[in-house]
């Protein structure tokens, strides 16, 4: 007897409903750590790659995932650590940048990420930093860093200088 | 390692067991001639970011402002997190069993090839924001070179280390700076750091054996060509902080990578591993 297996297109619909267990308003889908699914015979593969090495939240995330994928009723499956190529967040969808903003959460601005060169430094000590961050809240431009880190690895902590009001912000990586 | 339990699949072995049996092949992995040189170079990259990240730990909830405490803990977290993949390639290449968590928490002090300098106790900010300079600028460079190694599991573990890695250099350089040239007081402490720390730098350059075993076989680059570009960015960073490089020997202190410490790790190790070694096999 043979079971019809459901299609890739499901899985990853049902994936797109497992939420980020620190920022739940995005999903594993939206923050493009879900890189494959796959069937290898009978056996449902799902490769997921870390967002940075050390997050706590990458052990929960599996188990989300399995969880979720378990009451869908797949029983025979594999979750896939996957290095390479590192995750950026250039695979946040537009959708995920969307729910981002709207949570309260600066999304990523592309193209930014730290090179570990001294030339962004001189810049931001002159306090001339090309990098705007718009206030997720009132949409003003006139904001500053307080710490390049936040509440979670993958956030740094900005301030309006309009609205007054502190916020996160989804550092590009 | 200090991170949530893996709750999912509480046989970490068997799982690590299942996950190297689909990575990419790599044939440094298996290579019997290189198997002593690799295993202990991986250990050496593995723990000179365990005994760093550890000791950045050591401030959380301590540092001098609540920005400061939860940057120094989230670099601690990125180190931690990279020990993790070091550590457990390196308990694949031995092919004892052992994982990274063993590794990590059974091993005793002469078993560690950490760098001396990362092992020194924190002091004050000074000292640890210097040590985190003066380290994150060769760890940076070393990355950057292994990204391209020629072990495809060495790269991509590299590749993503790296990533953590420029803002950590980012960062420690901007607070070099900003201390250096900042109070009278804050340029004394940072300049005493500077001098305090500054024979301990050389054995990152000072390559033995392993290091050359893992040159050789095109894993990693020769420490001899990443010490002109540290130079450079040390140069650049204390002469924009105003301090001044010392004139003194900068590898005085060598031998942490052989596994001859300071008194210093011993104390380190006997809190990191005191729940592993009195309750043995303990886990959530």
């Amino acid at each position: 007897m043979t079971t019809l297996l459901p299609s890739t297109d499901q899985v990853w619909d049902w994936l797109s409903e497992v939420p980020d267990p620190e920022i739940p308003v995005v999903s594993v889908t939206d923050l493009g750590i879900v890189r494959e699914v796959r069937w290898d015979e009978g056996t449902l593969v799902v490769a997921v790659t870390p967002t940075y090495s050390g997050c706590p939240a990458t052990a929960v995330i599996d188990l989300m995932i399995e969880t979720h994928l378990r009451e869908k009723g797949i029983d025979d499956l594999r979750l896939e650590r996957r290095l390479s190529p590192p995750w950026t967040t250039d695979w946040v969808s537009e959708e995920g940048r969307d729910k981002l903003r709207a949570y309260g959460i600066a999304p990523p601005v592309d193209g930014t990420a730290s090179d570990g060169m001294t030339a962004g430094r001189a810049a931001r000590l002159s306090g001339k930093s090309n990098l705007v961050i718009v206030c997720p809240r009132c949409g003003s431009n006139q904001t500053e860093r307080v710490s390049q880190f936040g509440s979670t690895p993958c956030k740094a902590s900005y301030r309006c200088r309009d609205c007054l009001e502190p916020f996160d912000y989804f550092k590009c990586h | 390692m200090p991170s949530l339990p893996d709750a999912a699949t509480p046989d970490a072995a068997a799982l690590a067991k299942q996950a190297a049996a689909h990575q990419s092949h790599d044939p440094h992995v298996a290579d019997v001639d290189l198997q002593p040189a690799l295993f202990d170079w991986l250990c050496r990259m593995g723990d000179n970011s365990l005994v760093l990240g550890h000791r950045l730990s050591e401030w959380c909830g301590h540092g001098p402002a609540l920005e400061e405490d939860i940057a120094l803990a989230n670099t601690a977290l990125d180190l931690i997190g990279q020990t993790q993949m070091w550590l457990a390639l390196a308990g694949e290449v031995e092919d004892a069993g052992r994982t990274a968590d063993d590794l990590a928490y059974l091993r005793d002090t002469s078993k560690f090839r950490n760098l001396k300098l990362v092992e020194l106790p924190n002091d004050d900010l000074a000292v640890t924001l210097m040590r985190g300079f003066l380290f994150d600028a060769f760890h940076f460079e070393l990355l950057k070179e292994l990204a391209g190694s020629s072990s495809p599991r060495v790269a991509e573990i590299a590749a993503k280390a790296l990533k953590e890695v420029s803002y950590h250099l980012e960062r420690s350089s901007d607070l070099v700076v900003r201390l250096g040239d900042g109070t009278t007081e804050s340029h004394e402490r940072m300049q005493a750091a500077l001098n305090r720390l500054w024979p301990y730098t050389g054995e990152m350059f000072k390559a033995d054996g392993v290091d050359e075993a893992v040159a050789e076989a095109g894993i990693a680059p020769k420490l001899s060509d990443v010490l002109p570009v540290w130079q450079r960015t040390v140069d650049d960073v204390l002469s924009e902080a105003t301090l001044a490089k010392p004139d003194r020997k900068f590898d005085a202190q060598t031998g942490g990578k052989q596994g001859r410490h300071t008194e210093h790790l011993g104390f380190l190790l006997a809190e990191m591993q005191f729940l592993q070694r009195a309750y043995p096999g303990a886990s959530w």
